[in-house]
C-alpha cells in the first residue's frame, strides 16, 4: 500500500472511534481498573502515530486540499463520506492527537474510569471527523456529534453545578447548530437551482452565486454556530460555567480542542462559502472581537476563580483569532490559523496545571491559595512559562500567532488592530495579579506542604513546554505548511467579492474566472486559482451524477 | 572572527539551560561560577568581534548575520538576524563586561539565598536578552529582546516574592513595559504597513517612500515604548519599585543596562528622527522633564536605593534630551559613563546594605567611611562622577550634552544646568547621610528585620558593627571606580579612545553640529565646573552634621509628587470598578440574561414542549448518539459495499 492511498484521514477518525467502542465492551469486572485507561491512552497514542504520518507525508508548499478521499453515500442526497486535509486543518488535526494522549495521562478521574475513556474516545473521533471532513453534512453529524460525549463527561465527573453547565452549554450549542442545518440545506439548494446539482460537498459548494441578502443570511445562520461554539462575544456566558463545572480533562478539550471547531469552521466554511458576506460583515466581526478580547480580559480581573479567570481569559484569545481571521489577509489568517494551535497549547497547560492544583488543594478559589511557589518551584515555574505565553511574550508560541494577527489586521483595518492591541495590556494585568495571588506572599500553613509536580506529572507537561518554545522560536515549519492554503483562501475571498455575479446563472460553467484581483496590495493572476483548485472536486462532480 | 557574533548571545543562554537543568545540583557557589564564566566568556568574544570589526574600514562599518527565518508569511519575511557596527558593538562591550562584573559581585552578595541557583539563571537569561536587544537586525528581532529583558526584570524584582511588595514591584513593573510595548507595537505595524520590510537598512532607505507624517508617529510611537522601558514621564513610576530586587539587579538592570534600552533604539532609529523635527523635539522635552522631575524627587528620598532610582531616571531624562537635540554621540557617551558610575554606586550602595544587615534607610546611616573604607572610597569616586565633578567622566558626559543643548535649545538648557545642580546636591546630602555624620545606625530598632526576608545568613538577630564586604563584591567596586573615573578619555577626540571617531560614522549627517566657538564652550566648560562644585559643597555641608531637615524634604517630594496616587485614583480604581461592574452586572445578568430569557421564552411557550426540554435532555443526548453512530455506520457500509 502506497503512501498516498492509504486512508490516513479515515484511519485518523475511526481509530478512536473503534476504540471507544472496543473500551465499553470490556467488561468492567473482569479487569483491574487501571486496564480501560491503558487501553484508552494506547489508542490515543496510535492515533497520535497516524495524526504523525499525516503531517509527515502533508506536502508543503502547495494550498490544496491533501489526501482526499471521497465515497458516495446518497446519490439523491449528494452526501459524501469526503475528507481530506490543508493546511488550516493539517495542524488542528495535530493538536488534537498530541492533546488527547497528554489529557488522558494529565487529569483522570476516580469514578468509572470506562466510561470516561469511551466518552474521550468518542470525542477525539468526532474532533478529528470536523477537522477533515469536506462534506458539509458530513461534518454537521461530527459536530453535532462532539456535544454528547462532551454533555455525559461533563454531567457525569462534572463538580457541584455540572447539571446546570452541562445543559446550558448543551441547549446553546444546539440551539446555534439547527442555524446551521439550515443554513447548509439552503446553500446545497441554492446550488442545486443554480447547476441542477444536489451536493453537499464543500468545494463545488465554493461556487455558488449568492445575493447580498442571501449571502447575509446564510452567514449568519453558519456563524450562529461556530460563534457560539468558539465562543465569540456576546455567545460566550455558556463558557464560563460549562468551564469551571468540567472535570479537568473535559475542560481542557472544550476549551484547547472544541472552541476551535468554532473558529475553525468560521475559516473553513463562513469564509469559503460566503466570501462575499465575510467581507461585508467583517466590520461587525472584528467589533466583537475587539470587545471579546478587552470584554473577556477585563471580565477575567475581576474573577476569584481561576477556572473562570482562565475562562474569561480564553474569551479574549479566541478574540484575536476571529480577529485575525477578518483580517482576510495572508498574515492576519495565518496568525489565526496558528493561533488556535497555540491557545490549544496554551490553554491546555494551564488547565492540566489547574487541575493538579485542585487535586493537591480541593480548591482553585485564588483566595484560598497562596505563596504556592515556596513548596511548589517546578509547578510554578511551568506555569510562569505558559501564563507569558498567554501574555505574548516573544520567544513563545503565542507571541508569533498574535503578533501576525495584528499586523494583519492593523493593514487591513488599523484601529481595530489599535484597540485589540491595547488589550494585550489588561491581559498582563490579570494573569501576574493571578498569579501573584496563588503563587507569591507567605505560603499559609496548608500551602506550605503542597506537593511539587511528581515525575510523571513533569513528563506529562514537558512536550506541551517543549513545543510552546518551540513555537516561539522556530514557527517556520509550521507557517510554511498554514500560508499556501490561507493563500488560496485569501485569493478565493477577493476573486469572488471582486466579481460580478453574471447573468444567466445556470449556463455559467464553474470554470476559470479571468479576474485581476488583489492579494495583499499585489496584483495576481487569478487563474491561478481554479487551476490549482483541489483533487477533490473532480471526483465528487464525477460521482455525483 | 565577525561570523561568531551569534556565540555573544548564545554563552549566556547556554549558561541559562545549565542553570535550567542542573541548577540546584550545582548549588551555592557552583551555579554562580558558571553563569559569571558564561558571561565573561561571552565578554571575551565580544572583544574579538570588536577586534574583528575595527578591520572593517570606517564608512561601511558593519556585519549582518542571518540565523534563521523566523516569521514568513506572505510578503512578511523576519529573520533571526544580527547586526553589528560601532553603535551595537558599544553597547555589548558595556552590557559584557558590566554583567561580568556583577555577576562576579553577586557570588557573594546572593551567597546564603535560598534560590542562589535561580538568581543565576535569571540573570543569565537576562544577559542574553540585552545582547538580543542590541544586536537585533530588524524591530521585531529587538522587540524579542526588549520584552525578554522586561520579562527578566519582572522576575528578578519580585525574586523575593515572599515579600508582597517585591511581587507587586514586579507586577508594576511588567504591566508599565507593557503599556508602553504598545507603542513599540504599533510603530513595528506602521512600518511594516508603509515599506514591507522591518529591517532597520532597508527601512531606513526608504523613509521617503514612508510620508513624514507617519514617520513622525512612528517615531512617537516608539517613544511611547522607550517611556516604558527607560521610565521616563509618564511612565517613570515602576523605576522606584523595582528597588525590591537584590541590590546587583538593581545595579545591572534598573541603571546601566536595560533602562538604557529605550537610547539604544532611538539612537538606532536616527535617521527616523532626523526626518522628524517634531518627534525630536518631543524627545527633547520629554528628556528634559523628566531629568527635572526625578531630580525633584530624589532631593527627599530616605531610602537609599531610591535616591538612586530617581537619580537614574534623571540621568536617563538627560540621554534623552541629548537625542532629541540630536546630539547622539553625547547621549551614547553618558550612557557609557552612567553605566560606571550608576553601576558603582548601586554595587556600592549594596556593599552598604549588605554591611549594615539589609538597612536601606538613609537616616539610620551614617559615619560608614570609618567602618567600610573600601566601599567609601569607591563610592565616593561614583558620587562625584555623577556630580559631574572635573575632571572625572560624568564631568565630560554630561559637559557635552549640555554645550548641545545649548546651541539647539537654550531654554531646555536651563532645565538642564538646574537639574545638574540638584544632582550634585542630592548625591552629595546620600554620602552625607550614609558616610559622614555621626553612627546613626547603632540606635536603629530591632524591628528592622522586617526588611530582612532573604539574607538567611543575617538571621542572628542582633545589631552588630557594619562590616567591610569580601573581596568578591569589592574587586567590581575597583574595577568599576577606574572606569567610572577615568571613561573622560573617551571626550578626548582623535586619541584611539575617541567615542566620537568610533560611532559618529554611524549618525553621518544625522548628527547635530553645535559649532559653538571654543570661547563658548570654554565659558559653558567653567558654568558647569562651577555648578557641580558649589552644589557638593552645599549638599555635604547641609547633611553631615544633621540627619533631619523637614524644610528640604516636604511630603510632596518625598511622596514623588503624588502620581502613584494619581493614577490609582485616575486609572487604577475606575478600571477595578468597571471590570467589577463587567463581571457582575454585564456578564451575569445583562448578556447572560438575556440568553437565560430567551430560553424562558421558549420554556413559557408551551408546555408541551417545557417537558421535553428540562426532563429528558439526557435522552434526547443519547437519542442523537444512536441517531449518528446509526448515520455513520450506514454511511460506512455504503462505501465499502458500494
Amino acid at each position: 500500500m502506497t503512501a498516498t492511498s492509504f486512508p490516513y484521514l479515515t484511519t485518523l477518525v475511526l481509530l478512536p472511534a473503534v476504540g471507544a467502542g472496543v473500551v465499553a465492551l470490556i467488561p468492567r469486572k473482569t479487569v483491574a481498573s487501571w486496564f480501560h485507561e491503558a487501553v484508552g491512552v494506547a489508542v490515543t497514542v496510535l492515533t497520535l502515530a497516524v495524526a504523525a504520518a499525516v503531517l509527515f507525508a502533508f506536502k508543503s508548499g502547495t494550498g490544496a486540499y491533501q489526501m482526499v478521499s471521497t465515497h458516495v453515500w446518497a446519490t439523491g442526497l449528494g452526501i459524501h463520506w469526503s475528507v481530506g486535509i490543508d493546511g488550516i486543518s493539517l495542524f488542528l488535526v495535530v493538536l488534537t492527537a498530541v492533546l488527547f494522549p497528554l489529557t488522558m495521562l494529565g487529569a483522570r478521574v476516580r469514578r468509572d474510569p470506562r466510561s470516561f475513556v469511551a466518552w474521550v474516545l468518542l470525542l477525539e473521533s468526532a474532533c478529528m471527523g470536523s477537522f477533515v471532513s469536506l462534506d458539509l453534512i458530513l461534518f454537521f453529524l461530527f459536530f453535532e456529534l462532539t456535544l454528547v460525549p462532551s454533555y455525559f463527561l461533563i454531567g457525569g465527573w462534572g463538580y457541584a453545578r455540572r447539571g446546570y453547565a452541562a445543559i446550558k452549554f448543551f441547549v446553546y450549542t444546539f440551539a446555534g447548530s439547527a442555524f446551521l442545518l439550515v443554513g447548509i440545506v439552503s446553500i446545497a439548494f441554492i446550488h442545486k437551482s443554480q447547476t441542477g446539482v444536489l451536493t453537499f460537498a464543500l468545494p463545488p459548494l465554493m461556487h455558488t452565486h449568492l445575493s447580498g441578502t442571501e449571502g447575509v443570511l446564510l452567514f449568519l445562520a453558519f456563524t450562529a454556530a461556530f460563534a457560539v461554539k468558539a465562543p465569540i462575544f456576546p455567545f460566550h456566558t455558556w463558557s464560563p460555567d460549562a468551564y469551571s463545572e468540567s472535570p479537568t480533562a473535559a475542560a481542557i478539550l472544550l476549551v484547547a480542542v472544541m472552541a476551535k471547531l468554532g473558529t475553525y469552521g468560521i475559516i473553513r466554511f463562513d469564509l469559503n462559502l460566503f466570501p462575499q458576506a465575510s467581507r461585508t460583515l467583517a466590520p461587525v466581526l472584528l467589533t466583537l472581537a475587539v470587545i471579546g478580547i478587552t470584554y473577556g480580559a477585563l471580565v477575567a480581573c475581576a474573577q476569584r476563580d481561576l477556572k473562570r479567570l482562565l475562562a474569561y481569559s480564553s474569551l479574549a484569545q479566541i478574540g484575536f483569532i476571529a480577529l485575525g481571521t477578518f483580517a482576510l489577509n495572508s498574515q492576519g489568517l495565518s496568525g489565526g490559523v496558528l493561533q488556535m494551535v497555540n491557545h490549544g497549547l496554551v490553554i491546555a497547560t494551564l488547565f492540566i496545571l489547574v487541575g493538579w492544583i485542585y487535586e493537591r488543594r480541593k480548591t482553585w478559589q485564588i483566595g484560598s491559595l497562596k505563596g504556592l511557589q515556596s513548596p511548589a518551584p517546578v509547578l510554578a515555574g511551568v506555569f510562569t512559562v505558559a501564563m507569558l505565553a498567554s501574555i505574548g511574550v516573544p520567544g513563545l508560541n503565542g507571541f508569533v500567532g498574535e503578533f501576525l494577527i495584528l499586523i494583519g489586521t492593523f493593514v487591513a483595518h488599523r484601529w481595530w488592530a489599535v484597540a485589540a492591541t491595547a488589550g494585550v495590556v489588561i491581559a498582563a494585568v490579570y494573569l501576574l495579579w493571578g498569579y501573584q495571588q496563588v503563587f507569591h506572599g507567605e505560603p499559609a500553613e496548608v500551602d506550605s506542604t503542597t506537593r511539587d509536580l511528581s515525575l510523571n506529572e513533569r513528563l506529562i507537561v514537558a512536550p506541551l513546554i517543549v513545543l510552546i518554545v518551540l513555537l516561539g522560536v522556530f514557527p517556520k515549519p509550521v507557517l510554511d505548511r498554514i500560508t499556501p492554503s490561507v493563500n488560496r483562501l485569501v485569493v478565493h475571498v477577493d476573486t469572488v467579492t471582486h466579481t460580478p455575479i453574471p447573468a444567466g446563472l445556470r449556463e455559467r460553467p464553474l470554470v476559470a474566472v479571468k479576474a485581476p484581483c488583489m492579494l495583499n496590495g499585489v496584483q495576481v493572476s487569478c487563474s491561478v486559482v481554479d487551476s490549482a483548485s483541489p483533487g477533490a472536486p473532480a471526483t465528487t462532480k464525477g460521482a455525483s451524477k | 572572527m565577525l561570523h561568531v557574533t551569534y556565540l555573544i548571545i548564545l554563552l549566556p543562554l547556554v549558561g541559562f539551560g545549565v542553570l535550567v537543568a542542573a541548577g540546584r545540583r550545582l548549588g551555592d557557589p557552583a551555579a554562580g561560577v558558571v553563569a559569571t564564566a558564561m558571561v565573561g566568556a561571552s565578554f571575551l568574544v565580544s572583544i574579538g568581534v570588536y577586534l574583528a570589526l575595527l578591520q572593517v574600514d570606517a564608512p561601511v562599518r558593519s556585519y549582518s548575520q542571518n540565523l534563521w527565518t523566523w516569521i514568513p508569511v506572505d510578503r512578511l519575511q523576519v529573520h533571526a538576524g544580527l547586526y553589528v557596527d560601532p553603535l551595537s558593538m558599544t553597547m555589548v562591550l558595556f552590557i559584557t563586561g558590566i554583567s561580568t562584573l556583577i555577576h562576579l559581585y553577586s557570588i557573594g552578595y546572593m551567597k546564603g539565598d535560598k534560590d542562589y541557583p535561580k538568581f543565576f539563571l535569571y540573570m543569565n537569561l537576562f544577559v542574553a536578552s540585552m545582547l538580543i536587544l542590541v544586536l537585533g537586525s530588524n524591530l521585531l528581532v529587538t522587540f524579542v529582546g526588549w520584552e525578554g529583558v522586561g520579562t527578566c526584570s519582572y522576575w528578578l524584582v519580585s525574586f523575593w516574592f515572599t515579600r508582597e511588595s517585591a511581587a507587586s514591584a514586579g507586577k508594576k513593573a511588567f504591566v508599565y513595559n507593557r503599556i508602553g510595548d504598545v507603542g513599540f507595537l504599533l510603530a513595528i505595524f506602521l512600518v511594516y504597513e508603509k515599506v514591507h520590510s522591518l529591517d532597520y537598512q532597508v527601512v531606513f532607505a526608504r523613509i521617503g517612500e514612508i510620508g513624514s507624517a507617519n514617520v513622525t508617529a512612528i517615531c512617537l510611537l516608539l517613544l511611547v515604548g522607550v517611556m516604558g522601558k527607560s521610565a521616563q514621564i509618564p511612565l517613570f513610576p515602576w523605576l522606584a519599585d523595582a528597588m525590591e530586587g537584590p541590590t546587583p539587579v538593581s545595579a545591572l538592570i534598573h541603571a546601566a543596562t536595560m533602562v538604557t534600552a529605550g537610547v539604544y533604539l532611538l539612537c538606532r532609529v536616527n535617521p527616523l528622527l532626523h526626518a522628524s523635527p517634531d518627534a525630536a523635539l518631543t524627545i527633547a522635552i520629554v528628556g528634559a522633564a523628566t531629568a527635572f522631575m526625578a531630580a525633584t524627587i530624589a532631593c527627599a528620598q530616605q531610602d537609599i536605593k531610591k535616591v538612586l532610582a530617581y537619580s537614574t531616571v534623571s540621568q536617563l531624562g538627560y540621554m534623552f534630551l541629548a537625542i532629541g537635540c540630536g546630539a547622539y554621540t553625547a547621549a551614547i557617551f553618558l550612557m557609557v559613563a552612567h553605566a560606571f558610575f550608576k553601576g558603582l554606586l548601586f554595587l556600592g550602595a549594596g556593599s552598604v546594605i549588605h554591611g549594615l544587615h539589609d538597612e536601606q534607610d538613609l537616616k539610620r546611616m551614617g559615619n560608614l567611611r570609618a567602618y567600610l573604607p573600601v566601599t567609601f572610597i569607591t563610592f565616593a569616586i561614583g558620587w562625584l562622577c555623577i556630580a559631574a565633578v572635573p575632571p572625572l567622566s560624568g564631568f565630560w558626559a554630561k559637559g557635552d550634552i549640555l554645550d548641545n543643548t545649548w546651541a539647539a535649545h537654550p531654554a531646555l538648557w536651563v532645565v538642564g544646568i538646574v537639574t545638574a545642580a540638584m544632582t550634585a546636591y542630592y548625591m552629595s546630602r546620600l554620602t552625607g547621610l550614609a558616610f559622614f555624620g555621626t553612627d546613626r545606625w547603632s540606635e536603629r530598632a530591632t524591628d528592622a528585620h522586617e526588611l530582612d526576608a532573604a539574607h538567611a545568613h543575617h538571621a542572628d538577630g542582633a545589631v552588630s558593627e557594619p562590616h567591610e564586604s569580601p573581596w568578591i563584591m569589592t574587586v567590581p567596586l575597583w574595577i568599576l571606580a577606574f572606569f567610572a573615573a577615568a571613561a573622560g578619555v573617551m571626550a578626548i577626540s582623535g586619541s584611539n579612545f575617541s567615542l566620537a571617531n568610533w560611532v559618529d560614522p554611524v549618525f553621518g549627517s544625522n548628527l547635530y553640529q553645535n559649532n559653538l566657538s571654543s570661547a563658548a564652550l570654554w565659558v559653558l566648560a567653567v558654568v558647569d565646573a562651577a555648578v557641580a562644585v558649589v552644589f557638593v559643597l552645599v549638599g555635604l555641608r547641609l547633611w553631615t552634621q544633621r540627619s533631619e531637615r523637614p524644610a528640604l524634604e516636604g511630603s510632596f517630594l518625598r511622596g514623588a509628587w503624588y502620581v502613584n496616587e494619581l493614577y490609582d485614583t485616575v486609572f487604577g480604581r475606575p478600571s477595578e470598578r468597571l471590570a467589577a461592574f463587567c463581571a457582575d452586572v454585564i456578564d451575569p445578568k445583562v448578556i447572560d440574561g438575556a440568553v437565560n430569557g430567551v430560553a424562558g421564552a421558549f420554556r413559557g411557550s408551551g408546555t408541551l414542549l417545557r417537558k421535553t426540554q428540562t426532563g429528558y435532555v439526557r435522552n434526547y443526548v443519547l437519542g442523537i448518539t444512536f441517531g449518528t453512530v446509526v448515520v455513520l455506520g450506514f454511511m460506512l457500509t455504503r462505501m465499502w459495499w458500494g
